[in-house]
């Protein structure tokens, strides 16, 4: 069984048709790369996988399950994780807060109990912090913990945000465009954050890129979307060399003079 | 320059960051405490009346700074405590402290039903929602007449705590104390909330709808919560406020009482428990300064009483419109900008504070 499949989705906005009988499955363990020209409908697919959309057709099922039938502030407790494309963080919070609002779905002392602020909630907040900071260790955001995220460089708040989603101990965690606007040495930090959490943290990545380095080095197996249908999908060498892609990609004319 | 250096995980979780820090609110409790003994009636008198307002504004302060759902009906809420409470004790003969901790929970679940068809709405029309609300209130209390008095109105009961009793005029000293117990009740609960997680899911709902759902917080029941016990504590604001007045009737809670709420948690800085504080300190001070004011400016130029009508509601529009340009922050946010200046002495640059550019954020997904 698959941990997620996604089957004949269609999504429509107005006259747009921003997903098309879309297909395919992700396997535990994976990293699986979406990539696929602006507009594509990437984004789209995810914000359909956290319940944010509503598709017109189709099925979503996370280790066998629907999806489909849960609000979007469910999806975190089944462990899907997502990163967004234009950085989604609590801005007046810091670093160490923003975490903390990833174990959100591991809490389990009532209100009242919260008001009292019992010898359980204190040991209950005490794990999360011993969980967060295995995060904060892993991605190297010490120096950061305490601040707050306004004031903080666009690529360490990229890799907050990776943070924020890894402190829900996901199964699957989705990252829109994780290397987007960084430098060359973020990104290559960032393929290595990557590839770390699919070996060490034993998460499956699904994620949308643009960087086609990036992605080959990542990733098992890629998916090509355009105008909201699948093209193809396969490892990134079969992906890359595949004549539609090169068409996608570089245009008609340079399809033919391939 | 100073240095905090954390040693465990409990440093994050303490209620206070350092030793200093608790022993200068020890000490302000302590004078808190001792105030009464140092002041003739009046004063202590508009003490509790900084008190009261405190109370209600740590009540507005979680709904609106920390859960980010503004209301311009919490002159609503502070009527409901109030008659409840003296109700409950007049007809029911309740003891006071079961009759306020009822009209606490009481408008609290008159909050959360408030909360449910205001769910879907935001900022300025939850604020026009709410609004009506402070204005339907008047005529509700009229319209209940049989259990409020009407326009004639309410006498609040005397107070009675373990036999001893609690009089606004008879014994000020013990109603200060009163105020000043429930006060430091609220700020506890209030500090709690804040550092477990339903009041990071307020944070979360405030500065994030999308994130926060992505992350497993709950909207509907976020905000419910965040409206149920803001209206809690408003309602035991109100309480107190019944006993404060000593009669009231439909004129009290006004819908200046609702702005004039907002307003003060505004200047003391939104989004920290501090600010109540602040802000409701201006708002005891503000029109005894202008009585002053005004004595002495009849006492200088001579001629008969000077009144000039409108000019505390003049006064405080145009401190909020100060505080607005030029700290947005409020109150807390200046002192805090002077803390951090002093803390890291001489290592501070001019610009340290200059609001950060902020990067797009999605809007599509709104
Ligand atoms: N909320 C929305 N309302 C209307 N149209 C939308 C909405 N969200 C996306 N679209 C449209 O759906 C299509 C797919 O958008 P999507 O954001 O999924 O693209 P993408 O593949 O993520 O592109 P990019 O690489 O630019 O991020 C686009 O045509 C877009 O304009
Ligand atoms: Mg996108």
């Amino acid at each position: 069984m698959s941990l997620l499949e996604v089957r004949d989705v269609s999504l429509r906005f107005g006259g747009v048709t921003a997903l098309d009988r879309v297909s395919f499955s992700v396997e535990r363990g994976e990293v699986f790369a979406i990539v696929g020209p602006n507009g594509a409908g990437k984004s789209t697919l995810f914000n359909l996988i956290s319940r944010f959309c509503e598709p017109a057709q189709g099925e979503v099922r996370f280790e066998g399950e629907s999806i489909l039938g849960r609000p979007a502030s469910g999806i975190a407790a089944l462990g899907i994780a997502r990163t967004f494309q234009n950085i989604e963080l609590f801005e007046h919070s810091t670093v160490l807060e923003n975490l903390l609002v990833g174990r959100h779905v591991r809490r389990r002392a009532d209100i009242v109990s919260q008001i009292v602020f019992t010898p359980a909630v204190r040991r209950e907040e005490i794990a999360h912090r011993a969980a967060v900071e295995r995060v904060i260790d892993f991605l190297d955001l010490q120096p950061y913990r305490e601040q707050r995220i306004a004031g903080l460089p666009y690529g360490v708040r990229k890799m907050v945000e990776v943070g924020r989603a890894l402190s829900i101990e996901p199964k699957l965690i989705l990252l829109d465009e994780p290397a987007s606007g960084l430098s060359p040495e973020e990104t290559t930090d960032m393929r290595f954050r990557i590839d770390d959490i699919r070996k060490r943290m034993g998460a499956t990545v699904l994620m949308v890129e643009h960087d086609m380095g990036l992605v080959t080095a990542v990733s098992d197996r890629v998916l090509v979307l355009a105008d909201g249908q699948v093209v193809t999908a396969g490892t990134p060498d079969e992906v890359r060399t595949h004549p539609k892609v090169i068409e996608a990609w570089l245009g008609a004319d340079a399809g033919e003079a391939a | 320059m100073r240095v905090q250096l954390k040693t465990s995980y409990h440093h994050d979780i303490r209620l206070f960051p350092d030793a200093r820090r608790a022993l200068r609110f020890a000490g302000l409790v302590a004078l808190a405490i001792a105030l009464p003994f140092g002041l003739d009636d009046f004063l202590i008198g508009e003490a509790t009346n900084v008190l009261i307002w405190a109370i209600a504004g740590m009540g507005l302060m979680v709904l609106t700074g920390h859960a980010g759902q503004p209301s311009l009906g919490h002159a609503a809420f502070l009527a409901a405590g109030c008659y409840v409470n003296a109700i409950l004790m007049e007809r029911f003969g309740l003891p006071f402290l079961a009759s306020f901790t009822l009209a606490g929970i009481v408008t609290g679940l008159a909050g959360v039903l408030i909360a449910i068809p205001a769910l879907r709405l935001h900022g300025i029309y939850l604020a026009i929602a709410t609004l009506a609300l402070s204005v339907l209130t008047e005529d509700i209390i009229v319209l209940a007449e049989p259990w409020t008095g009407g326009v004639v109105g309410l006498v609040a009961p005397t107070i009675t705590i373990a036999g001893v009793e609690v009089d606004r005029y008879g014994s000020p000293d013990r109603f200060y104390w009163l105020c000043l117990a429930v006060a430091l009740l609220v700020t506890l609960g209030y500090r709690n909330v804040l550092r477990a997680s339903l009041g990071r899911a307020f944070v979360a709902v405030r500065d994030s709808e999308v994130s926060a759902q992505a992350m497993g917080v709950n909207l509907a029941r976020t905000k419910a919560a965040a409206f149920g016990l803001s209206c809690m504590v408003t309602g035991w604001a109100g309480a107190l406020m019944g006993h404060f007045f000593f009669t009231f009737n439909h004129e009290v809670f006004t819908i200046v009482i609702s702005i004039q709420l907002l307003l003060m948690i505004v200047i003391g800085g939104l989004g920290s428990i501090q600010g109540a504080w602040y802000g409701a300190i201006v708002v005891g001070i503000v029109p005894q300064a202008i009585n002053v004011a005004r004595d002495w400016v009849t006492g200088a130029f001579g001629g008969g009483g000077l009144a000039i009508p409108g000019i505390e509601a003049g006064i405080f529009g145009l401190i909020l419109v100060f505080f607005i340009l030029f700290e947005p922050l409020g109150i807390h946010g200046r002192i805090m900008k002077w803390r951090v200046w002093f803390d890291l002495f001489p290592l501070c640059r001019r610009d340290m504070f200059r609001r950060q550019k902020s990067y797009l954020r999605t809007e599509r997904m709104r």
